[in-house]
């Protein structure tokens, strides 16, 4: 009996509906006081004064804190470390935070806040990222590449002039991808305070409790090891808990210096400025085919808005690129991309983070490249499917590749042959595939150490505790822990304690993002269970007389694979266990293979595996208003092995959902105050009411198949499913759109505003499309020149400075 | 000062007397002043219906309703849905083992809007079902699984 692959209820099912899943905002210790934090009402200026004297005084009021208690800043990435936990002399968008009240009742720190004065000398605030660029002053941040650009890469792998001249056509497009929000249905929520010791302790909605535990012990300059993390179960994070926020430092330092708990507990308005959401990113794409449809060459450029901070921007600008080769055979590739900063809330990590938005231009413009080939657009991606075992032209290593069983899957359950091009007016399918990372192949700081890191603990109880800093953020992270020691030491899931995301108690493991917790704590488990199942079967190979290799764990003992009969129960085995080798206890560890990317900048992209999904959606389109409505989506997507299918399915639906989320209406947008109203940049929707969201009645019938070819680098085989699965609905509803009323939206999100815009040039006459028209001219910067493996290339570029610094110094040990 | 006033009510079929703050919702009166912290919030604006209980056998946003103004009504919270044995609703059995509950924290309001739903119909069709949740946000399941396991614990419900 294995519980591996079999349908289940989680581990934390009962907790969840029975409420009693704590979250942060329930945690109530005696003492608690509350915080409240005033953020900037203007999008750029400079801080003259801030005054706290009336704030101070109001009856109820503990402590103010303004920038002048936080001279160190933080960031995710060691080169953005560009935020202040409350802004010290400059704020960057509307809702960067500038002061806190901590008071007795939440009340009445909110009341206090409208004490404080603060003098603001106005900036000129950039609304779009072409702002930005035509307007180098002032810096919304004195470092970056110039003016206020943030990040620039550009990379050459391989002649892509030359592929373009060996093309029988190429195409040339431009697309826009609207910014959106992660909207968990949690806000976020941090509990500060003193432990008995002094030490502080920290409980927070966060996805990252490590990189929390680092920001902390940075910001407050305390040591990590008098700090501890504990993450709460997220109530959703979608990469939106990601970075470490302001507000957890503020609530920490106010704990240490008050003595006692500090709680605050964001409003629905505060999470939409904390955002880190998908950056707004104009692309265009330059694509060389033959006539039978196979690329010869493709130049990526993107436009990134980033927003006023750092965030992962610099990872997510060379997401905008990494991952267009490990779906098709492209064989030369050039990418160039460029991240400015706005004064806006700051862009970071969502769902697929960098990558859907490109992969959103490059699935529709295959569907166009097919139609203009005469291909059908399923076909045409069959051809061009990338091979397993293969290194791409930016040297990303694929290992196993199910994409085209995925095609073949939705092409015959959505009866693609029969309906595609053949439905009546104002009806169409649109098919579209993507891929994604099963984990970052490198944490975001440099080092060497382990990802992930799981513990055992056995006892004569013949209980098994499984100590992680996995957090568990919705996704079922504590269920894939404890499903596979369970499988490897023969009990069942329910006999296993799940300790996870607690600095103080868990190993390291980086955190829930990057889709990278089934493929890294599942190795790190297994390696620990099968430790202490090799424990208990000396101990028990000796008590029985049988040999360790015939020894089976089972249902809950352990026998004799050739005389069942003969064994123990679990307990007794343990029991046995700890008499031969004393306290038990093991550990398991993973860090992800070597990439052949050798350049600089080759660190994001690769990943031990990559996941693949393909997916048909159809539309139903009212030419008169553009309504459009989707009843049913047909998914695939190659999981390697799914280790739980009821989560399995959980994770790519609930992708669909969120992928039609973005196709059809969710944008994070903004618009200028009228100048005699201060003039500010102001967020459209900060609620939930008007930032629009699918709901139960928005929702199409989903008919899932998971394709399981086991991946040799995953745990029992699985591969990723919390993110891939979101990427291809985007493009896929677009090119459904074409298919349904023959106009083309280049642009995300899909609303009837754009479609009956499109209908109406073409009943003009004019080209039946709605996007942008025109990429600006970016400098970018010198090219990285990299070879690709075909061209005798090492993975390192040739142009590289620090390559032939390297080079030679090696000549001189010689 | 803001006085307290008086407030008594049943709560998951337990009367309970205490006192609150004039201005507190009946939300924040059951997470903060009853520690009754099942109950959700994710905007307190009545947008997501995390926080849905039911007031006299009927859902309400609790973070619409003003606390001491429940005083002699009867609110059932996530906390008062399993039985006094110990034994969960039909709709929480479904919901944990068919995938109707990710990250769990809409879950209490869904679970109770849905017991009302089950309450009034005992066999809904698909579309009643995504009706009456249609004011109960999930960002996590799309959805789908959430009706097939409020239709299992119909189908449960009406076997026994």
């Amino acid at each position: 009996m294995t519980t591996i692959g079999k349908p289940r209820r989680r581990v934390d099912g009962r907790a969840k509906v029975t409420g009693q899943t704590r979250f942060a905002d329930d945690l109530n210790l005696p003492r608690t006081v509350h915080c409240k934090i005033l953020r900037s009402s203007v999008p750029h200026a400079n801080i003259r004064s801030i005054d706290v004297a009336r704030a101070e005084k109001h009856p109820g009021v503990l402590l103010v804190l303004t920038g002048a208690h936080f001279p160190i800043p933080f960031g995710i990435l060691p080169v953005s470390q560009d935020e202040d936990p409350l802004c010290r002399d400059r704020v960057r968008f509307v809702g960067d935070p500038v002061a806190a009240v901590i008071a007795t009742e939440e009340a009445t720190a909110s009341d206090a806040l409208d004490l404080i004065d603060v003098d603001y000398e106005i900036l000129p605030g950039r609304a779009t990222p072409l702002e930005a660029y035509e307007n180098p002053a002032p810096r919304i941040h004195e470092y970056g590449e110039e003016g206020n650009v943030h990040k620039r890469v550009s990379f050459h792998f391989g002649d892509t002039d030359e592929g373009f001249a060996q093309a029988d056509r190429v195409f040339e497009d431009v697309f826009f991808f609207q910014g959106n929000t992660h909207l968990p249905i949690e806000q976020h929520a941090t509990v500060a305070s003193p432990d008995p010791d002094g030490k502080l302790v920290v409980w927070s909605s966060t996805q990252v409790p490590h990189y929390l535990h680092r920001a902390l012990s940075r910001a407050l300059a305390m040591p990590a090891a008098h700090i501890r993390v504990i993450a709460t179960p997220n109530g959703g994070g979608f990469g939106g808990k990601t970075d470490p926020f302001s507000h957890e430092i503020v609530v920490a330092k106010a704990a240490m210096v008050l003595g006692r708990p500090v709680k605050i507990g964001l409003t629905r308005e505060e999470v939409f400025y904390c955002h880190r959401g998908r950056h707004p990113v104009l692309m265009k794409f330059k694509t060389g085919v033959k006539n039978d449809g196979s690329i010869t060459s493709m130049h990526l450029k993107t436009f990134i808005d980033g927003g006023a901070y750092g965030s992962y921007g610099v990872a997510s600008t060379f997401y905008t690129g990494a991952l267009q080769t490990v779906t098709y055979r492209i064989p030369r590739y050039r990418f160039e991309a460029c991240r400015m900063f706005t004064n806006k809330p700051p862009c970071g990590p969502k769902r697929g983070h960098g990558t859907p938005q490109p992969r959103f231009g490059q699935e529709v413009q295959l569907d166009k490249i097919a139609e203009a080939l005469g291909i059908d657009p399923a076909g045409l991606r069959l051809k061009i499917v990338e091979k397993p075992d293969t290194t791409t032209a930016n040297y990303m290593h694929v290992t196993t590749i199910g994409l085209a069983d995925c095609i073949r899957s939705v092409v015959r359950r959505s009866d693609w042959a029969n309906r595609y091009r053949r439905l009546p007016h104002g009806k169409g399918l649109g098919l579209a595939c993507s891929s994604y990372l099963s984990g970052a192949g490198l944490p975001i700081y440099w080092n060497k150490l382990p990802h992930s890191g799981v513990q055992l603990k056995l006892d004569r109880s013949g209980g098994v505790t499984a100590f992680c800093g996995a957090t568990e953020v919705g996704q079922g992270s504590d269920d894939v822990l404890v499903n596979i020691v369970a499988h490897i030491l023969g009990i069942d899931p329910f006999d296993i304690r799940a300790v996870t995301g607690d600095t103080d108690l868990t190993p390291v493991d980086l955190g829930s993002y990057s889709s990278r917790v089934t493929l890294m704590m599942g190795n790190a488990a297994i390696q620990a269970a099968e430790r202490a199942r090799d424990l208990l079967a000396q101990a028990v190979s000796k008590k029985l007389d049988v040999p360790k290799e015939r020894l089976v764990f089972a249902d809950r003992r352990v026998f004799d694979t050739q005389d069942p009969e003969k064994g123990m129960t679990f307990q007794e085995a343990v029991i046995a266990a700890e008499e031969m080798h004393g306290t038990l206890g093991t550990t398991g560890s993973y860090t992800p293979p070597r990439s052949p990317a050798k350049y600089k900048g080759g660190g994001v992209g690769p990943s031990p595996a990559y996941s693949y999904t393909a997916c048909v959606v159809e539309v139903d389109v009212d030419p008169v208003t553009g309504w459009i409505h989707v009843p049913k989506v047909w998914i695939a997507h190659d999981i390697g092995r799914a280790l739980n299918p009821v989560l399995a399915r959980g994770q790519v639906e609930g992708s669909v959902y969120m992928g039609l989320g973005e196709a059809l209406m969710e944008e994070q947008v903004f618009r200028r105050l009228p100048p005699r109203l201060s003039h500010a940049i102001v967020h459209k929707i900060p609620s939930i009411l008007e930032y629009k969201s699918p709901t139960s009645l928005d929702m199409p019938e989903i008919d899932t198949e998971l394709i399981e070819h086991p991946d040799p680098r995953g745990p029992f085989g699985a591969k990723e499913v919390g993110q891939g699965p979101l990427l291809p609905i985007m493009p896929a509803v677009a090119n459904a759109v074409y298919d349904a009323v023959g106009v083309r939206i280049d642009e995300v999100p899909i609303t009837p505003e754009k479609i009956v815009k499109a209908l109406d040039d073409k009943a003009k006459g004019k080209p039946g499309r709605y996007g942008p028209e025109s990429f600006p001219d970016i400098a970018y910067p010198e090219p990285m020149i990299v070879p690709p493996p075909w061209e005798g290339g090492d993975g390192h570029a040739t142009n590289d400075p620090e390559r032939k610094r390297a080079a030679k110094m090696a000549e001189k040990t010689s | 000062m803001r006085s307290l006033v008086p407030l008594a009510l049943t709560v998951n079929g337990e009367p309970v007397e205490t006192a609150v703050a004039p201005y507190k919702t009946l939300l924040e009166v059951l997470r903060e002043d009853l520690d009754l912290t099942g109950t959700k919030h994710g905007c307190e604006l009545g947008e997501c219906g995390a926080c849905a209980v039911l007031l006299d056998g009927k859902p309400v946003l609790s973070c619409l309703v003003v606390g001491h103004e429940c005083d002699g009504r009867a609110v059932t919270t996530v906390e008062g849905m399993a039985g006094r044995d110990g034994v969960l609703h039909p709709l929480q059995e479904s919901f944990a083992d068919l995938g109707g509950s990710q990250c769990g924290y809409c879950t209490p309001g869904i679970l109770l809007t849905a017991k009302r739903l089950l309450d009034d119909n005992p066999d809904p069709t698909r579309d009643q079902i995504a009706d009456a949740l249609s004011g109960n946000l999930c960002r996590c399941t799309g959805y789908n699984q959430i009706f097939e396991a409020v239709e299992a614990a119909a189908a449960k419900m009406r076997g026994r």
